[in-house]
């Protein structure tokens, strides 16, 4: 018998594969083409204290095997999130981490107090979305702030806290270092990375936000150096993602340190992907006669 | 559960219409079942460098032979890649997405602008009632024969070289006609000048709306356009063009 469970924060998952914040609806909208109950979580989109509108359009913008993207954090709400979408998942059996955002301090913490007593079984706290002005990456881009916020929001928190980082920072491990300093109980990295794309036919830029957050394929050997980094500089389990559409893509963020793996930007062009992604790490694990997946976690020093 | 997805569809032939306007038919028999007017399909490039769907309008559905025609125009390199596809060869499709025009049975305009006129043409097939089509095109023109098997075709031509010169209005006012209800899909200048027209004169009118897409199932929120109400999903003003359109009823949103 392979086990294929992994940790994180005291959560077990029953494979290392979860969705990605922002690619994946709170679940529900992919629902038609995934069996969620074969995941090992969700991740949701953002949630903040109230719904926000996000930017303008457009919002999204094709590049050389990745895309861009300035979508603003459109989300409902904690409210609503709480009695439609955190009661759709219950019926599934697969682990609920919810991703929060806000613009200030406070916001993080109210969402974070909100979901206290509800079935969720951790917290990602997005600390780097490049496409907000305020919150964000704001709070992402300085170690002083990473500190300060992962205290604030462990303070309040009863569910173990995952800090979401930035990878438009000069040394992401001191950023790590941060928010572990601040009592974070894991990691996930990478998340996008701040691009822009100009429209030469219309001679203006292709985001109405004018830049966004680069992810896809093209972003992955960025995304495996920096879990890389990370995983040598603190001893939390890391999520790791950046571009992971195949097994293989999996398997590098796994060997390079992470934990567990989010697919993302592949949901959109391949909607089974991260089913695929888990009968592909399966069969590796089967060829290569291993019991257990976690031997491989951080196994390329 | 997990039965619907990206589909490996076959050409069966494809076309040039115009210097740059293709139509292209494909096979597959379970989207040709299910597709409604006013629905579209998810293209996805053979070349992987190239991630995002295109998303294009179904222009006719053949249901008896399985087949579902797409008339699109290259605008960049992945219509651009579509249009070297030959019979024979395969594409990843997703669809039929969206919601599709709503039929009823009053007189209608059908409004097609450009690239937003083959909707017009399965629409056309589908409604019984009477009905008059108001093309307008830049300069050269498409699927005016087809479309005229359906109903009294009106031309507009922005250089004036057939019909009206001028847009679809100057068309309409030209002619002198009328209608009780109006489909519409096109460049939105065009959908703002046809929402104003409707309102003014208080006539029911459908509007297909285009945007940028990249999941095409309403997950990933690109493709929002601003809505009067607030909309169901976020609770704010952002209908999803891809799930909750691209059909709207013109006084639901905002241009």
């Amino acid at each position: 018998m392979i086990n294929t469970k992994v940790n994180i924060a005291g959560v077990e998952l029953k494979n290392p594969v979860v969705t990605a914040s922002g690619t994946f609806g709170s679940g529900e909208e992919y629902s038609e083409f995934v069996d969620l109950s074969k995941l090992g979580g969700v991740v949701t989109k953002g949630v903040a204290n109230v719904p926000w509108e996000g930017n303008e359009t457009p919002r999204i913008a094709e590049t050389a095997s990745g895309m861009l993207n300035a979508i603003g954090l459109q989300n409902p709400g904690m409210e609503v999130f709480c009695n439609r979408d955190l009661p759709f998942l219950e019926a599934y059996d697969t682990k609920v981490i919810v991703n929060v955002c806000g613009r200030t301090t406070k916001d993080y913490c109210e969402v974070v107090e909100r979901l206290s007593d509800e079935k969720v079984d951790l917290l990602e706290i997005n600390i780097s979305c490049p496409n907000v002005k305020e919150g964000g990456i704001a709070f992402g881009v300085d170690p002083k702030a990473v500190l300060e916020i992962t205290k604030e929001v462990k303070r309040v928190a009863k569910q173990p806290v995952i800090m979401k980082l930035s990878p438009n920072v000069t040394d992401i491990a001191e950023m790590a270092k941060a928010a572990v300093a601040g009592g974070a109980d894991a990691l996930s990295l990478i998340n996008t990375l701040t691009g822009m794309k100009i429209d030469i036919q219309k001679q203006t830029f292709a985001l109405a936000n004018k830049t966004g957050g680069l992810s896809g394929p093209a972003v992955k050997p960025i995304a495996v150096r920096m879990v890389y980094q990370v995983a040598q500089a603190v001893s939390v389990p890391i999520i790791g993602m950046g571009g992971i559409e195949t097994a293989s893509d999996a398997l590098e963020f796994m060997m390079a340190g992470a934990t567990a793996v989010s697919v993302g930007t592949a949901n959109f062009y391949h909607p089974t992907a991260t089913l695929d992604v888990i009968t592909g790490i399966e069969s590796y694990l089967k060829k290569y006669k291993i019991d257990d997946i976690t031997d491989l976690i951080g196994c390329v020093k | 559960m997990a039965d619907k997805g990206i589909e490996v569809c076959t050409i069966d032939r494809q076309e040039a219409l115009s210097s740059d306007v293709y139509s292209m038919w494909i096979k597959s028999s379970s989207m040709a079942e299910r597709a409604k007017p006013g629905q579209f399909l998810s293209l996805y490039s053979n070349d992987h460098s190239r991630l995002m769907p295109r998303p294009i309008s179904i222009c006719e559905t053949d249901k008896e032979n399985g087949l579902l025609r797409l008339v699109y125009r290259v605008l960049g390199t992945g219509t651009e890649e579509f249009s070297h596809l030959k019979a024979g060869e395969t594409l990843s499709i997703m669809g039929p997405l969206g919601n599709g025009f709503p039929l009823k049975e009053k007189k209608a305009f059908l409004i097609g602008g450009g690239i937003g006129i083959p909707p017009m043409l399965e629409l056309a097939k589908n409604l019984t009632g009477e009905k008059d089509i108001i093309l307008g095109y830049r300069d050269e023109t498409f699927l005016e024969d087809d479309l005229s098997q359906y109903g009294k075709v009106i031309i507009a031509t922005e250089d004036g070289s057939k019909g009206t010169k001028g847009n679809v209005i100057d068309a309409i006012e030209e002619q002198g006609v009328t209608a009780d209800l109006i489909y519409a899909c096109g460049p939105t200048p065009m959908l703002r000048a046809i929402k104003a027209y409707a309102e003014e004169h208080q006539i029911e009118c459908y509007l297909s709306l285009e945007e940028r897409m990249a999941c095409g199932v309403g997950a990933c929120l690109a493709c929002v356009c601003k809505s009067k109400e607030v909309d169901h999903h976020t609770h704010v003003h952002n209908k999803r063009i891809c799930k909750d359109g691209p059909v709207f009823l013109s006084t639901e949103v905002e241009l």
